[in-house]
């Protein structure tokens, strides 16, 4: 198995580790030849209006949705979690996204980094305990879901993760945390259970 | 389990360098205004640094150099959607205590503006907002680590248009490092007394072959070459200074030096970016600098 981490900009070496320590095979993607013959990729976190552009430029769009159209899993963290939604609510006037989970996404919905935090979440389907030690920097919230979108978990009320069939979105950022079992959920269950 | 979902626990280490964790492979880029930070934004810069005058002004104005006007900071911080820093000077914790409350997201502890304490840096684990500070070498990078800093950047030389100085400091860290990971662990004592660090840092760098938090690279970049060269020398991403808007075409040079950032390991397209860029900014030769000016030698 292979799984591609989206390499622009952002916390790309600390999916790729916390894959790495899964033994699965990480690859960082820089060029959209790279996103053949991957069964997952990674968005991860950074600046959602860096990564758009960046993405933007080298023709990122739509190689990413065809690749998904033919079977590649996708888990959006954070600035990843804007890049996937269908629609993006306080956004810059040009930005783009790849508008694949039918979610609305608010940017830094959380408020500016003096209000960041770390909170335990709910998050059902985890291996062991549901219990997990959420990051939220600057963070976004899911403001809405569709038909067939899963809640996976919530702080304060807030959507902070949710699942659509292969696709994965979580506002928080679990490679930061050392604890492998949301990632393991990806491989194992979104990426396994295609 | 249910958990206390509504508890939030804020100013955490974790989350104070998880947002240098987010900038990384990204451009920081200094601005004036509101105006500029737009232009910053939207040529994919991930932060901007709000200033009054860029350092390069400040070298040749003279004078103290202080923290922002709050109007300043104020506007850019409601003109743009990525994270904003400010700089303070170095030992000056009310005006740290001032940018706080704007909320701005990062502080950086800075010797571009002129120090008020020559001995006692900011008591950084007191704030919730991250800091930033300079460094030249491991053992400065670990005392600022030490005080609260969240992230590092190797200084350079500010307002110089002149990247020697930012190469020196970054090769100067990555050597030491390299230096500390071959020692024996009885060594790592007299290390920690050479380079006037706590013991346990210098321990855990050993250990771990890096910094314990993100490093950028400052002082001096101009052009796209210069960002992918700081790059492959092993930091995690660049700040650029008057080198953005200092130069003929700002909105053009932004964007090329975010795409070299990213793609630095790849000549042909640091190639195509670097075309038809316009007037770099001037530049001036670090040895034409009298010693009492090089910014670089302030902090301690």
């Amino acid at each position: 198995m292979r799984i591609g981490v989206l390499a622009l900009q952002g916390a790309f070496r600390e999916h790729i580790m916390m894959l790495e320590a899964l033994e699965v095979t990480a690859v960082p993607v820089r060029q959209p030849a790279q996103l053949g013959e991957l069964s997952g990729l990674i968005i991860p976190g950074g600046e959602s209006t860096a990564i758009g552009k960046l993405m933007d430029a080298y023709g990122f769009y739509d190689p990413i949705r065809q690749q998904h159209d033919a079977g590649m899993a996708i888990w959006g963290t954070c600035a990843g979690a804007i890049l996937v939604a269908h629609e993006v609510l306080d956004a810059l006037p040009d930005q783009q996204s790849l508008d694949l989970m039918d979610i609305a996404v608010r940017r830094n919905a959380f408020g500016r980094q003096v209000d960041s935090f770390e909170a335990d979440v709910d998050f059902s389907g985890l291996d062991g305990s549901d219990e997990y030690r959420g990051v939220f920097i600057r963070a976004p919230w899911i403001e809405s879901v569709g038909v067939g979108v899963e809640i996976l978990a919530r702080h304060d009320g807030e959507i902070v993760a949710a699942r659509q069939q292969d696709m994965l979105a979580t506002v928080f950022h679990p490679e930061l945390t050392g604890d492998p079992r949301v990632h393991r959920y990806f491989v194992e269950t979104i990426v396994g259970g295609r | 389990m249910l958990v206390a979902e509504n508890y939030r626990e804020i100013g955490t280490l974790r989350v104070k360098t998880g947002l240098a964790e987010m900038l990384k492979g990204g451009v920081i880029m200094d601005v004036v205004n509101a105006e500029q930070a737009k232009i910053a934004e939207d040529a994919g810069a991930v932060a901007v640094m709000a200033l009054e005058r860029v350092p390069a002004d400040i070298r040749a104005t003279g004078g103290v150099a202080r923290m922002a006007d709050p109007t300043i900071v104020e506007q850019v911080v409601n003109s743009v959607s990525i994270p904003v820093m400010a700089k303070c000077r170095i030992g000056h914790f009310v005006e740290a205590q001032v940018l706080q409350s704007l909320g701005v997201d990062y502080i950086d502890e800075s010797e571009v503006l002129t120090p008020v304490d020559d001995e006692h840096h900011v008591n950084k684990h007191e704030f919730t907002v991250p800091f930033v500070c300079g460094c030249r070498n491991l053992g400065e990078a670990l005392r600022r680590i030490s005080e609260g800093a969240a992230m590092v950047r190797t200084k350079g030389e500010p307002g110089t248009g002149n990247v020697v100085e930012a190469v020196r400091h970054m090769r100067t860290v990555t050597d030491e490092i390299a230096w500390l990971s071959g020692l024996r662990s009885e060594q790592l004592f007299a290390a920690a007394k050479d380079l006037q660090a706590p013991y346990e840092l210098v321990k855990w760098v050993a250990e771990n072959r890096r910094l314990p938090v993100v490093n950028f690279s400052a002082g001096g970049i101009a052009t796209p070459a210069d960002a992918a060269l700081m790059m492959q020398l092993g930091c995690d991403g660049v700040f650029v200074g008057s080198g953005i808007f200092k130069s003929g075409d700002p909105a053009a040079r932004a964007k090329a030096i975010v795409e070299a950032t990213t793609h630095f390991e790849d000549p042909e397209i640091i190639a195509r970016v670097s075309r038809n860029l316009g007037e770099a900014m001037v530049g001036i030769n670090i040895s034409d600098i009298p010693d009492a000016e090089r910014m670089q030698e302030r902090g301690w």
